[in-house]
């Protein structure tokens, strides 16, 4: 159904086409309907059209079904609640402001339904750009009514007044969280998965009560430990329903992670700390309870206040600091491996940002962590071998692998240690770290590949091109662009703004860094990439050699290089390399000889096949031919048909 | 049916169960926390250890320093460890018929009971239970014999002295029970009063009841046990383990439909899951040793044990750990590691399967054979020449009280490089460690107990649903240091009836039925009426005999034929007398209808009232009372026998008679 022309009027329903009619007349049948699946499809059908069309009519139709969606308010259980909140949202998304009616439905549909149905529709409310602020407050307040049972019922003493004003548990949601484990869980998870998704939004209420959620964020993760003692009933109860629940630690330490964008008074931030150095501690925490608890620690740390005028970290994190580092290097230790993984996720995180801290520095080196991680590189499990290259890698990028009495050696056999796990080892996630590791180092000029870069570019790409591993051989690339970038200077910024760097190189450079590119076997590399069975290491490999030859222009005339007959047998072996026997070396190449074959390759023409997508193939009208051919079965008889 | 309540211990019980004339005792479980009060015994000399100051009385009286020494400022008793027995006042021991043993923890008192009580019953144990009971005994046996201490200390336990001394000493309870520990004559002969069993055997006790063992999955051979007649069904559940380790897994469908359930013996660390605690435990473990420290791990020869030595199989070449030596020291180390290996139809299914495989079930025999785990009689011999650090060490007793461990505790409680690991949940840590203070090195406490956990036990109860539950009252309210934590007691409806020590509960349960058999020539001459479809009614006469708790109905002996002039009266004669039954009335009275008869016989004049348990029907001119009930109908009339009797007829003519 079409909408009718801009500007004109909403149209009546006696405008509308019959079958329109017999649509809407359907709808509103089903709609009446005391089958829940028949009023599910029709508040489906519904959100779809709302959600898609924002003509003039759709005010129409919504004018006209409003009273029938507000009759499924007064039933009781509210039916198919679910899609009733998807349709009102798509409505109140595309209404306009000044639709008083529909603010109201949306009123009373929020204290119409059942504290885990309006979860959902307040967090939609809350969203929405233009809204009347006392449905704001009433959305927002649905929201924190468990937060503000859980601390309720969790004080040792009344609390301080205005908590979550006007929130205030009501016994509906008391009722809930009560009834049974599975609702209690469901109702919380849901309250702390939407407030962490509000707390980010530029539109989320206005003040927003970060104290008061910090310490429910806080007090929901002791009721989960069991180190809280509420002495109310209510709260004695929640706490044996909540006890070693994994599904609300693990919201609730999302969310914790989430408040950390915002300040909370000290205390409180001591507590979160605190309940966060709890949860690392404590053996009953589950992997991926660790893992979310790793998360929300680094978030918090990450955000602590820096001390004024000093670089440093101030007294309470290092402090932290202190008793944190302990605790990594027994989950270091773990006989799960998921646990030793996302301890070196944490520690890679953390030392990507605090490396350079004095305090952070002198706390890490002065405990076992550094040389755990080394140990971990020949850990069995090869996703925490390659968080472990990772995070040795980011250790040695700021020399915290290294023992103060001899620095060098201990480097070497890191950078030995990597390049022999690049070579042997037998899963690709341990490589591909390492192929990473390698080009960051080469990026920001890790001291012992600056030492000898060259040698260090030939070892890693000889390792890499021999690898099965598609990333591998793609980060390869990464790795070499890295170096040409280095010695030829910047690609084309993407930026529009940024100044245009010469697109070419001075001769004399330039030749310089064929040399060295020759020695390094880049162009056999980037060469065997072209003809890569993996698309993207291709591309990539084609990016490079454009960017190349883009440096490479003035260098020689076409003709010097393109006739000599050492040319000419590379070029045969190109030819046969794309057509897939790449046992051949390509051998040493001459400067000279490079810009040739760059020159008389087709690289653009390659780039723009490469650039298609893998499935051109059966999207082209040949292929559909072929298609309907199949499918009629007998091709010589009906292939007149066809044409 | 009575239960008698002989030890306080929620995991070391000892009841003792009266039914159907039978007396049952449930385990025997020995509280060795009483060891605790003692100072350890050393291996090797320790000068620390025999030269503690004595102590003295707050006046300075020093008449117990011989008794009591200081030590780390703590009193401890000097003398040879004790034990405190189950209660042996509250009900004589020798009327015991049998004795059901649960596992090899639960049967450490054996000998105390079977040798010096009087006791002549029989013990019903799995062959695990006793092959590992035994070693268990043995090793504690040596433990403390191959350390001879030359005085017993005995003053303190007089109870005017023992109020005058500091705590814990002050607080222990019923010290004038405590025992020393027995020797290896008594653990044989009390062993050879065990008469093995297997799962879902089924035994007769004298006819009356039948116990039958099951799996419980807690450790080798572990039992829970039916207790049941043919009307009633008593569960005793001690040490059960719904987690997969080694043992066979817990037979829980057999438990349905008690009357009772008694529940002893759940985890005694209910915050503490088995699961993570091993984690804990390979952690520290890596972690110490990589810092070129020692572990030492105080433990049972038998049980977690194994599963230990199976986790950190998987675990050591992962955590690089292949090149450090692991030590099992304990004078049943070999036995142990052995005879695990041999019980293969009491193992969980998968370990069965290897059995088949030219592997055996546990791998710790690759960990031997590869010289990785190596295990020695004592710290004498071989192993002083073979130990190398650092190193892990297994080792016992998990009380620090006695045993190889105590020189372990001495050695390298000085280094902060080297760690204690705790994974025997019977004793508390900090007590264990009190005379080593202080103490450098690390400890740490990974209590790993297998046995259910409460909310286990909640499912277990609904799946189950016993009528009644009895369980130790520590199982009843929440931990004492965790009272808001309601999630860690029973919770079930009826509430649980709890027990304690000395204490003797009357079980909530009345017998009401009692089977009888009928011999087939009384049953032949049975005439069955049909007083409604399906229910057919016969009278019987006959003598019940009852011999072992059987019963009999046997066919009533002729009458005496008239024997001709001999008249001589023997035993046989002396037959009850049968009289000649009235017919057996049935069915019931429909008011109306008696009361139309009533009018057709001439009576008037009849008014009905209804009662709560029926009617009465009163004939106002013949100032007569007709009271029918359900069970009973009664016609109350002024002497006049004719009436009666007509009213009776009337009656009758709307009953079945048969």
């Amino acid at each position: 159904m079409r909408g009718p022309a801009e500007g004109r009027r909403s149209p009546q329903a006696c405008d509308w086409p019959a079958c329109a009619q017999k649509i809407v007349g359907h709808i509103e049948d089903s709609l009446c309907s005391t089958a829940i699946p028949q009023v599910t499809q029709a508040l489906s059908v519904l959100t779809t059209a709302f959600g898609h069309c924002h003509g003039l009519w759709t005010q129409g139709l919504w004018v006209r079904l409003s009273p029938l969606v507000a009759r499924l308010l007064e039933k009781d259980p509210v039916p198919a609640s679910h899609s009733l909140v998807d349709l009102l949202l798509s409505v109140a998304r595309s209404a306009p402001s000044s639709d008083r009616g529909l603010w109201e439905t949306l009123a009373q549909t929020l204290s119409h339904l059942s504290p885990t149905q309006a979860g959902p529709l307040a967090l939609g409310i809350l969203k929405l750009q233009d809204c009347p602020q006392a449905l704001r407050t009433q959305a927002f307040g649905i929201l924190l009514q468990p937060l503000a049972c859980v601390l309720e019922a969790a004080a040792q003493a009344p609390g301080p007044p205005g908590l979550l004003e006007g929130a205030a548990g009501d016994s509906m949601t008391v009722d809930t969280l009560l009834s049974s484990k599975s609702a209690c869980v469901g109702l919380l998870c849901c309250a702390l998965a939407h407030l962490g998704l509000l707390q980010p939004l530029p539109q989320r209420p206005s003040p927003w009560p970060q104290a008061p959620l910090l310490g429910a964020a806080v007090t929901i993760l002791r009721l989960c430990s069991g180190s809280a003692a509420p002495t109310s009933d209510v709260g004695g109860r929640l706490c044996a329903i909540l006890v070693g629940c994994g599904r609300v630690q693990r919201a609730a330490l999302d969310f914790l992670g989430a408040l950390s964008q915002g300040t909370g008074p000290q205390e409180l931030v001591t507590q979160v700390f605190s309940v966060l150095l709890e949860y690392l501690v404590s053996p009953e925490s589950s992997s991926m309870v660790l893992k979310k608890a790793f998360q929300a620690t680094l978030r918090w740390l990450l955000s602590s206040p820096k001390t004024p005028g000093c670089c440093d970290l101030d007294p309470h994190t290092q402090l932290f600091l202190t008793e944190l580092l302990p605790v990594l290097q027994k989950r270091l230790c773990s006989p799960c491996w998921e646990v030793r993984d996302s301890g070196l996720e944490f520690l890679t995180q953390m030392t990507r940002h605090w490396g350079g801290q004095a305090g952070f520095r002198q706390a890490l080196l002065a405990s076992e962590v550094p040389e755990l991680t080394k140990q971990l590189l020949r850990d069995p499990e090869s996703y925490v071998r390659a968080s472990a290259v990772t995070a040795t890698g980011q250790l040695s990028s700021w020399g915290l692998c290294a023992s103060p009495e001899c620095p060098g050696a201990q480097q070497e056999s890191l950078l030995v240690e990597l390049l022999h796990i690049l070579s042997t080892d037998s899963e690709g996630f341990p490589r591909r770290a390492v192929m990473q590791v390698f080009t960051e180092w080469l990026r920001d000029g890790h001291a012992d590949v600056a030492e000898d870069a060259e040698r260090f570019v030939a070892g890693v790409l000889q390792a890499a091109s021999r690898d099965l591993d598609w990333e591998v051989r793609a980060q390869g690339l990464e790795l070499a662009l890295v170096f040409l970038e280095q010695l030829l200077g910047q690609r084309g910024s993407h930026c529009p703004y940024a100044v245009a760097l010469p697109e070419t190189a001075p001769p004399g450079v330039l030749a310089q860094a064929l040399q060295v590119l020759c020695r390094v076997q880049l162009f056999e590399f980037a060469f065997r990439a072209l003809f890569d069975c993996d698309r993207p290491v291709a591309q990539k490999s084609c990016d490079l050699l454009l960017f190349l030859r883009a440096k490479a222009a003035p260098c020689g005339s076409p003709q010097e290089a393109g006739d000599s007959p050492n040319v000419a047998s590379v070029e045969a072996t190109l030819q046969r390399w794309q057509a897939g026997e790449q046992g051949q070396p390509l051998g040493y190449l001459e400067p000279g000889a490079v810009v040739a074959l760059l020159r008389s390759v087709d690289l653009e023409g390659l780039r723009d096949t490469l650039a298609e997508s893998s499935d051109h193939v059966e999207k082209s009208p040949q292929s559909l031919l072929q298609d309907m051919l199949a499918a009629v079965g007998v091709l010589g008889e009906n292939e007149a048909d066809c044409y | 049916m009575k239960l008698y309540c002989l030890s306080g211990h929620p995991t070391l019980p000892c009841n003792v169960l009266k039914f159907k004339s039978t007396t049952i005792m449930l385990d025997c479980g020995l509280d060795m926390t009483s060891t605790l009060n003692f100072l350890p015994l050393p291996l090797v000399q320790s000068p620390r250890l025999s030269n503690l100051p004595g102590w003295s009385l707050k006046d300075g009286n020093a008449f117990l320093d011989k008794e009591l020494k200081e030590c780390s400022g703590h009193v401890f008793v000097d003398s040879v460890p004790e034990f405190c027995l189950p209660e042996t006042e509250l009900i004589d021991l020798s009327t015991v018929d049998v004795i059901l043993i649960s596992n090899y923890h639960c049967m450490m008192a054996l000998p105390y009971i079977t040798e010096h009580t009087g006791f002549t019953g029989t013990v019903y144990a799995t062959e695990p239970s006793v092959q590992i009971g035994r070693l268990l005994m043995e090793e504690l046996v040596n433990f403390i014999e191959r350390v001879p201490k030359a005085q017993s200390a005995s003053l303190w336990k007089n109870k005017d002295i023992q109020r005058l001394l500091p705590s814990p000493l002050k607080d222990a309870v019923e010290v004038s029970t405590w025992r020393r520990c027995y020797t290896m004559q008594e653990v044989n002969s009390a062993l050879s009063k065990i008469q093995l069993v297997g799962y879902s055997q089924k035994i007769e006790l004298f006819g009356a009841v039948q116990v039958t063992p099951l799996s419980s999955g807690y450790a080798l051979g572990s039992s829970n046990w039916i207790i049941q007649s043919h009307y009633e069904k008593v569960s005793y559940v001690s040490g059960s383990s719904l987690l997969t380790t080694h043992p066979q897994p817990m037979d829980q469908a057999s438990l349905k439909n008690s009357d009772v359930l008694i529940l002893t013996g759940l985890t005694q660390i209910p915050t503490a899951n088995p699961d993570s605690m091993v984690g804990e435990f390979c952690s520290n473990l890596s972690q110490t040793v990589r810092n070129g420290g020692n572990v030492l791990v105080p433990c049972y020869p038998s049980g977690v044990i194994y599963d230990l030595l199976e986790c950190l199989y998987q675990y050591i070449d992962s955590a690089g750990l292949s090149s450090i030596p692991f030590y099992f020291i304990s004078p049943v180390a070999n036995s142990s590691l052995e005879f695990s290996q041999i019980f293969a139809e009491w193992l969980c299914h998968n370990k069965q399967t290897k059995v088949y495989l030219p592997e055996p079930p546990f791998p710790h025999a690759e960990l031997i054979q590869t010289n990785k785990l190596k295990h020695y009689p004592s710290i004498h011999g071989d192993f002083s020449n073979d130990f190398r650090q650092p190193c892990v060490v297994f080792t016992g007793h998990p009380s620090l009280r006695f045993g190889d461990v105590v020189h372990f505790m001495e050695l390298w409680g000085k280094s902060s490089l080297n760690t204690v690991i705790f994974t025997e949940p019977d004793f508390s840590y900090l007590e264990a460690l009190a005379p080593y203070q202080p103490l450098a090195m690390k400890c740490i406490y990974c209590p790993i107990d297998t046995r259910l956990n409460f909310i286990q036990v909640s499912k277990l109860l609904k799946e189950v649903q016993p009528l009644h539950v009895v369980c130790p009252e520590q199982y009843t309210q929440p931990p004492p240091a965790q009272s808001h934590r309601i999630d860690l007691m029973i919770d079930c409806q009826p509430p649980a009836m709890s027990y304690r020590r000395a204490e003797v509960l009357a079980l909530p349960f009345k017998r009401r039925y009692e089977k009888i058999e009928i011999m087939p020539e009384l049953a032949d001459s049975l005439v069955p009426m049909e007083i409604k479809p399906g229910v057919s009614l016969a009278t019987v006469s006959a003598v019940l005999h009852t011999k072992d708790n059987k019963h009999i109905l046997q066919p009533p002996p002729r009458p005496a034929q008239p024997t001709g002039g001999k008249k001589r009266k023997r035993a046989s004669d002396d037959i009850p007398d049968c009289k000649v039954l009235k017919p057996l009335l049935s069915g019931s009275i429909p008011v109306e209808q008696f009361v139309q008869t009533l009018e057709k016989h001439g009576f008037s004049d009849i008014k009905v009232e209804d009662t709560a348990k029926g009617h009465i029907v009163l004939l106002q001119e013949a100032e007569t009372l007709i009271q029918i009930e359900e069970d009973s109908t009664h016609i109350i009339c002024d002497n006049d026998e004719m009436l009666r009797v007509r009213l009776r007829d009337l009656v009758l003519k709307f009953l079945q008679k048969f």
